[in-house]
């Protein structure tokens, strides 16, 4: 189990690495009006994901991932 | 009852709505830096808990990429919650937490505790601006406040762009210290749940409670790191990576949680209050896209965490936002999740085995697996203003972890499913 966790991690560093070193990946300045656009945000609908986050840690046993897994509820 | 309350609920979120979007038309001009999102959710299990939330946050814009984020969140459960606790083939009474009262649960029921509500009002605030050419950092804190229960936070964020701003690497902090002050106070670990009806009378009652009561409160810190990458992929496709790791320390066992005690014929012999250990440590890797498809935008992620409760889970989601029209869209969503039981979970204990260190029945760190189904409509009004609908079905399925009921268990429901259905109404102006 605990190979499996470490090898999980390795072979995810290294497709980031690869990704961050790979000069190909992204757009030029002129080339971001889609990027640009509020659907495309990563966090696009904050509150629905405030409100998500706040139902899924009262009701399961993970939270987090996103953004912090704090909590900050005494939730039941 | 439960459509009472909800409808009580849902009248109280609404007049707290209308005062504040009636505020906007009083602003005019002196709020045209500002933006605000507003939501009201109204969540309601079969019975079970019902919750109505309420959110307004404004987004202040003070040139030279400098932003103040503040946030108000009002939210109010009421209704039943599972208390641990196994059904019988016969009626159970029940003490509150509190050592004040009783119920009954009828046979074959599963045990929830009908007195259950609660009302939180969280602040929060954040700063964020620019500090060089490419670096950007942000600072706040929450404050979060219910009648037994009070979280006080900080957090900052660092950011830095790289390769023509395609990749952002950032690092985030948190903080927050937690106190928990239960009514009656916080039970001893595995403290016997009394029933009054045990005693001669109300004062040898209350002498023996008090003994199974440890302290009035206690709490609970934790600190959160979390490092980020997005990446840029091409013109249509963002991607983001996030390590997560929270350390928690302190009390985090649920005061009002119990483990029934069975002999070997399922018969429960006494209630005893769980106990959970007071560290937890939890990882987890989180994988988002933002792809944009012929004129609609996908959203998926996959998130997997790990802890040092041995509890993993997987979850994907995915939204899928179609544009109908020139200002409506429709997003249909689905998320998926699967969790394996801590390693102190047990639905049970057994009498003639000898007490574990640590033990809870709450099915909401058993083995469990859940799906939420739901679809989002909204509409662009003018001037950038955006209302939204969202209604969800969520389910939750716990499941047997290879444990055998004996006796009468066998013929109760042990894993039942709980359903809930979430409405939400969005207004960004």
């Amino acid at each position: 189990m605990k190979l499996k966790k470490i090898l999980s991690a390795g072979v995810i560093s290294v497709l980031l690495s690869q990704l961050s070193a790979c000069s190909s990946l992204g757009v030029k300045p002129w080339e971001r009006d889609v990027l640009a656009k509020d659907e495309m945000a990563l966090n696009s609908a904050p509150l629905d994901n405030r409100l998500d986050d706040h139902i899924y840690f009262s009701k399961e046993g993970s939270s987090g991932g996103r953004s912090f897994a704090g909590g900050g509820c005494g939730c039941n | 009852m439960q459509l009472k309350q909800l409808a009580n609920i849902s009248a109280a979120l609404a007049a707290a709505s209308c005062a504040l979007l009636g505020q906007q038309a009083q602003a005019g001009t002196v709020l045209d830096d500002w933006q605000f999102n507003s939501a009201i959710l109204l969540y309601n299990e079969t019975d079970r808990v019902s919750a109505g939330e309420a959110i307004l946050t404004a987004r202040g814009d003070f040139g030279d990429d400098k932003f103040l984020n503040l946030g108000l969140v009002v939210d109010a459960l009421t209704g039943a919650s599972a208390t641990g606790a196994v059904a019988q083939p016969y009626v159970q009474s029940f003490t509150r937490p509190s050592g004040r009262g009783s119920y009954d649960v009828a046979p074959g029921v599963i045990p929830l505790d009908d007195t259950f509500h609660d009302t939180r009002v969280q602040l929060d605030a954040s700063w964020e601006q620019s500090l060089a050419p490419n670096w950007r950092v942000s600072g706040g804190g929450h404050l979060s406040k219910e009648y037994d229960y009070l979280s006080m936070g900080l957090n900052g964020s660092l950011a830095r762009d790289f390769n023509q701003k395609n990749t952002t690497v950032s690092l985030g902090l948190g903080y927050s210290h937690d106190t928990i002050s239960p009514e009656g106070g916080i039970a001893a670990p595995f403290a016997p749940m009394l029933l009054r009806p045990d005693f001669a009378d109300d004062n040898s009652y209350q002498a023996a409670f008090d003994t199974t009561r440890d302290r009035a409160d206690d709490t609970k810190d934790t600190l959160d790191v979390l490092f980020g990458l997005t990446q840029v992929i091409n013109r249509d496709w963002l991607m983001q990576f996030n390590y997560s790791l929270s350390m928690a320390d302190g009390y985090m066992t649920d005061p009002f949680k119990l483990v029934s005690v069975v002999n070997a014929n399922g018969e429960v012999q006494q209630n005893l209050y769980e106990n959970r250990p007071d560290q937890r440590t939890k990882h987890s890797l989180y994988w988002q896209n933002k792809l944009h498809v012929r004129g609609s935008y996908l959203d998926a992620s996959y998130r997997y965490m790990w802890d040092d409760w041995e509890l993993t889970s997987h979850t994907a989601d995915v939204k899928w936002r179609l544009p109908m029209g020139d200002s409506w869209y429709v997003e249909p969503q689905f998320r998926y999740y699967q969790q394996s039981a801590a390693e102190f979970y047990q639905p049970f204990m057994l009498q003639a085995e000898p007490l574990p260190q640590y033990v809870s029945a709450d099915y909401r760190i058993g083995k469990m697996n859940t799906y939420t189904v739901g679809a989002k409509f909204g509409t662009k009004l003018a001037q950038g203003n955006e209302l939204s609908f969202r209604i969800a079905l969520y389910q939750q399925t716990p499941e047997n972890d290879g444990i055998t009921a004996p006796g009468v268990l066998a013929e109760v429901e042990l894993y039942e499913k709980v359903t809930a259905v979430m409405a939400q109404l969005s207004y960004s102006f």
